[in-house]
């Protein structure tokens, strides 16, 4: 696993991929923070950590299209495969790669929450901290579905498209709920809802049940990721 | 050691690999031998355990690839068709990199300076893998598959487009690492399983069709003989002379090599000894031989012999599908040729540089 992870955060850091991936995720959520904290004054930051949602959609597949469908091109998953390794820290290992990489890329809201606390005198902290919690979770939960994507086909761009359909789909679903009339129905399409449940720690909830949640999406498509590999295998 | 019993890969209707069984002993060099798409990799693939196989046992040493995967894994060192290779890394990142992923126990440094002295590449070690030529990825393949010393090296099609100097290194080095590891490779050029192997593996179509030390696979199938005499005489009149020699079967004549000589093949009969009889007959009528040789098949007739004789046997069960068999047949041979053409091109390009 610790191979594999520290070869995946080079190949991050020797392209330009990551720094792509920072970049963009710097210009966007510092515009909101400017904009919000800095020039209207407010000394909540709950707008700069809803808009990470919008971007985070979009950048999160572009950050995992590569992790598998790369080395099912190249042929090198044989030497990951045929290593004395199980699929489980291979999988790991690049997922956390991906999250740490992400985990940079957040790593600014520390900065955000430094410089409003300077200019205002006052910061919620245990709301700040609560909600990158939530925002690592989220991210990871991306990345999560990313890597299961990428491990199902060879195409990048294919790889990058499909994640981001998943992605919308977690989005969307609990505002589709409305037209649902099936009660229990109802009920599933809401409690699987991404945003909504993000959305309630940038009201300054920490909510437990939601972390669960979160780190149980992260749980199961990773495991969908050891599941597709083993398949190819019997394939 | 390795045992495979009755191993078999079938994808959808296609069996691509059909109840393959066969023991590799310590230290001995195995050759696998077959036209393109014989199901050599396939075999390789699921012995290393890249692919599962649908029925059947592969054991490394003892232990099964399929039930404890990692413990068998352990014992292989694997270099696919294509090396599998980080392009974006450097020589020395990337055998580091397996280094840690194989969970190697040797000392780092001296481990990994013994590999690259053994493959040749440490004038390369600094360097990224993307720009090496096509016969440096290879050996940076091969040193991968080096790395932890395994017991056994299974190797696909190790020398391919390395050049002939390179190949002689390679094939004198896999020879030396036979001593202590055991070596299964896989090739379609045969003078290098020649020079290279033990025992000889033949598929074709998924099946074993010969499996024999070189030696024997030659002698054995070698049932009929063939002479070769280049004699200077009377076209019509030789022939009749030659066909009255007891023992033989036939006889003809090739193009005339210079004016008034020809060379005639002559076959004839299991342990019949024609030479002398032949010489006595032919200086009798005042011919004269320039030449006399026998013609012994090489693994390279006996290759193409067993991979026809199955398609014949395919024109006895069914006399359709008889035509598409040597077809393909004959593309096999287009292909090989190809292919010491390109070795060729490589080479000049190689030299270039």
């Amino acid at each position: 696993m610790g191979a594999i992870f520290r070869r995946e955060l080079k190949a991050y850091f020797t392209s330009p991929i990551a720094y792509i991936f920072i970049t963009v995720f710097y210009l966007y959520t510092a515009t909101y923070f400017v904009n919000y904290n800095v020039y209207y004054g407010l000394t909540d930051m709950s707008y700069v950590f809803q808009c990470a949602f919008n971007i985070l959609m979009i950048l999160l597949p572009l950050l995992t299209m590569r992790l598998f469908t790369e080395e099912k091109r190249q042929k090198t998953d044989q030497c990951l495969l045929t290593a004395p390794v199980n699929l489980f820290s291979v999988v790991m290992g690049k997922f956390l790669a991906a999250t740490c990489v992400f985990i940079c890329a957040i790593a600014v809201y520390a900065v955000y929450a430094v410089v409003l606390f300077g200019l205002s005198g006052y910061l919620a902290w245990a709301t700040v901290i609560g909600n990158l919690a939530a925002l690592v979770m989220l991210g990871a939960s991306f990345i999560a579905i990313g890597l299961f994507v990428s491990a199902m086909t060879e195409s990048q761009v294919v790889a990058a498209i499909i994640s981001f359909i998943i992605i919308m789909f977690f989005f969307m679903i609990d505002m589709l709920s409305g037209i649902v009339q099936v009660e229990w129905l109802r009920t599933v399409m809401v409690s699987l809802g991404f945003y909504s449940r993000y959305a309630e720690f940038s009201t300054g909830l920490f909510s437990v049940p939601n972390i669960i949640f979160f780190v149980s999406i992260i749980f199961i498509f990773n495991f969908l990721t050891v599941r597709a590999l083993e398949k190819r295998r019997w394939a | 050691m390795i045992e495979v019993q009755n191993l078999t890969k079938q994808y959808g209707a296609k069996k691509a690999v059909d109840s393959l069984t066969f023991t590799v002993n310590d230290g001995e060099i195995l050759g696998f031998l077959g036209p393109n798409g014989a199901g050599k990799s396939t075999t390789m693939n699921m012995l290393t355990g890249y692919i599962s196989s649908t029925s059947g046992k592969a054991l490394i040493n003892g232990v099964d690839i399929l039930d404890d995967p990692i413990n068998a894994k352990k014992n292989i060192g694997y270099l696919p068709e294509i090396p599998p290779l980080y392009l974006d890394m450097t020589v020395k990142d990337y055998l580091n990199f397996v280094y840690d992923l194989k969970k190697c126990k040797i000392p780092r440094k001296a481990h990994l300076e013994d590999v690259c002295g053994l493959v040749k590449i440490t004038d390369v070690y600094e360097r990224i893998i993307r720009n090496l030529s096509k016969g440096y990825k290879q050996r940076v393949g091969l040193a991968q598959a080096l790395i932890g010393n395994p017991p056994i090296l299974i190797l696909d099609e190790p020398t391919v487009g390395l050049d002939p100097k390179q190949i002689i290194e390679i094939r004198t080095l896999i020879k030396k690492l036979g001593k202590k590891h055991t070596v299964i490779l896989s090739s379609h050029i045969l003078p290098e399983i020649q020079a290279v192997c033990d025992r000889v593996i033949i598929i074709n179509k998924g099946k074993i069709a010969a499996d024999d030390t070189t030696e024997n696979l030659t002698k054995n199938i070698t049932t009929d003989h063939r002479l070769i005499a280049r004699i200077d005489g009377a076209r019509e009149e030789v022939l009749k002379t030659i066909k009255g020699i007891s023992g033989v079967i036939s006889v003809s004549a090739d193009m005339e090599r210079e004016k008034g000589v020809y060379d005639y093949e002559i076959e004839t009969k299991e342990d019949a000894d024609i030479r002398r009889e032949l010489f006595k007959r032919v200086a009798a009528r005042n011919w004269i031989i320039l030449g006399l040789k026998s013609s012994e098949m090489t693994l390279e007739d006996i290759f193409l012999k067993i991979t026809m004789d199955d398609s014949f046997e395919l024109k006895m069960k069914k006399s359709s599908g008889y035509k598409e068999e040597t077809a393909s047949a004959d593309e096999e041979k287009f292909s090989a040729e190809e292919n010491s053409g390109k070795t060729a091109d490589e080479n000049s390009k190689e030299a270039e540089e």
